[in-house]
C-alpha cells in the first residue's frame, strides 16, 4: 500500500466498513439521473439474469443433466401418458414437481440445494441405491402433494371442467366419491408417471398386511 | 469298435429325428406372422384398433375360464415390486372399491399351504385374465360352451 492511500484512509480498516462508508456517503461526481439509470439498468440486468438461471433450471434437460434422473425416473417416465398419448400433450418435469406460482417455486428451487448434496455425495447414483431409496423418496413427494392438495396436477386437471360421462364408470364413480369425501388426486393417482416402489400399499381406511 | 458303431447309430437317430424334418420343412412354402409378403417387400400395415371394451361383464365360456377383466388396466404395473390389481381386489381393498374378490385358490402356495398374500405362482394376473374386448375373433373357430352342446 502507497503512503498517499495510507493518509487518505486509515490502514487495517475492515471491508464492511470501507463498503458501508463509500455506500453512505453522497456522491459528488455522478448526477442522480445517470445513477438512476445506470441503476434500472443493472437492475433490469440482475433481476431478468436471475428470472433466467430461474427458468434456465426448470426444463426437462436441466433435469435429466443428472444421471439419477435420467436413468431411473425420466426412462419410466416415457413409457407412461404423460410423455406419449393420444392428444401429444405433455407434462414434463417441473410441470408436475415445481410449483408454477413464483413465492412456492423460490421456496422449491431453495429446497432442490438438498438434491445437490445427495448428487454430490452420491445417495443414489447406482440403480440399486435408487431402488433401495425409492419408497421413501415417493413418500416424500406422495406427502408434498397430499400437503398442497395435488396443486400441481390441478394446473392442468380440474373437476369442474371433468367431463364425468365421457369417462370409464369406474372412473366416474370414484372421482365423484373423491369429490365428497374431499380426497386429492394423489391419494388414488399414485405411480402414474413412474415405477412405484417395493411395500407400497394403496392408501385405503382398512389396510391389510404387507403384501409381495 | 462297439464305441463307434453306437455313435454312428446315435448320429443317424439325431439326422432323422432333428435334421431331417427340418429340411423338409424348408422346401415347402412357409407362412410367418407377416404373411405371404416376400422378404424383400415391405408388408402392408395391419390396422389399428382402439380398444373398446364394455362396462358390463361378458359372460365365461366355461366353467374354468378365468374371469376377462371388463376395464382397461393397460398403465397398470404388474412386476416384481408391485401389483396395481391388488388395490381394488386383495381382500379387504375390495370391499371398498367395490370390486370381485380374489379367488381363495390364488392364496394356496405350491406345497398347498394358506397364505394372506397372493401366491408368487399367481402374481401376474394377466397370465390368464385379459380384458374383454368387443371385437371379432382373431382365429375363425367352432367353440361351443358346454351349456350350448346338448
Amino acid at each position: 500500500m502507497s503512503d498517499d492511500a495510507s493518509k487518505s484512509e486509515p490502514p487495517r480498516r475492515n471491508v464492511v466498513v470501507r463498503v458501508w462508508r463509500i455506500l453512505s456517503r453522497p456522491n459528488a461526481k455522478y448526477s442522480l439521473g445517470s445513477l438512476l439509470v445506470l441503476g434500472f439498468f443493472l437492475g433490469l440486468l440482475s433481476w431478468g439474469g436471475f428470472n433466467w438461471a430461474i427458468e434456465a433450471s426448470n426444463t426437462e434437460n436441466f433435469c435429466i443433466s443428472c444421471h439419477e434422473m435420467e436413468q431411473n425416473v425420466y426412462r419410466e417416465y416415457k413409457r407412461t401418458v404423460h410423455y406419449n398419448n393420444r392428444t401429444g400433450v405433455r407434462a414434463t418435469c417441473p410441470d408436475c414437481h415445481v410449483p408454477k406460482s413464483w413465492v412456492h417455486k423460490l421456496v422449491r428451487k431453495v429446497q432442490a440445494t438438498n438434491e445437490l448434496f445427495h448428487h454430490l455425495g452420491g445417495t443414489i447414483n447406482t440403480r440399486e441405491k435408487y431402488e433401495g431409496r425409492r419408497l421413501k423418496l415417493a413418500e416424500s413427494v406422495w406427502k408434498t402433494m397430499r400437503e398442497t392438495d395435488s396443486r400441481e396436477c390441478r394446473n392442468c386437471h380440474n373437476y369442474k371442467y371433468m367431463d364425468f360421462t365421457t369417462q370409464e364408470k369406474r372412473a366416474r364413480n370414484r372421482h365423484d366419491d373423491a369429490i365428497n369425501e374431499g380426497k386429492t388426486c394423489i391419494d388414488c393417482h399414485q405411480g402414474i408417471a413412474h415405477e412405484l416402489p417395493a411395500g407400497y400399499q394403496p392408501p385405503l381406511e382398512s389396510r391389510a398386511e404387507e403384501q409381495g | 469298435m462297439m464305441k463307434r458303431s453306437l455313435g454312428i447309430l446315435l448320429t443317424a437317430i439325431f439326422f432323422s429325428v432333428a435334421v431331417a424334418p427340418n429340411l423338409n420343412a424348408q422346401e415347402g412354402p412357409v407362412q410367418s406372422l407377416r404373411g405371404a409378403t416376400a422378404i424383400d417387400e415391405t408388408a402392408a400395415v395391419p390396422d389399428v384398433r382402439r380398444q373398446d371394451t364394455p362396462d358390463h361383464r361378458f359372460r365365461r365360456s366355461y366353467r374354468q375360464q378365468p374371469p376377462l377383466i371388463p376395464h382397461k388396466m393397460n398403465k397398470y404395473q404388474i412386476n416384481l415390486k408391485v401389483n396395481q390389481c391388488l388395490g381394488c381386489h386383495n381382500w379387504p381393498y375390495n370391499v371398498d372399491a367395490g370390486a370381485p374378490k380374489i379367488s381363495e385358490t390364488h392364496y394356496m402356495s405350491r406345497e398347498g399351504a394358506a397364505l394372506d398374500v397372493v401366491a408368487r405362482t399367481r402374481w401376474f394376473c394377466t397370465q390368464c385374465h385379459v380384458p374383454q374386448v368387443r371385437t371379432r375373433a382373431l382365429v375363425p373357430n367352432t367353440f361351443k360352451s358346454p351349456a350350448e352342446i346338448d
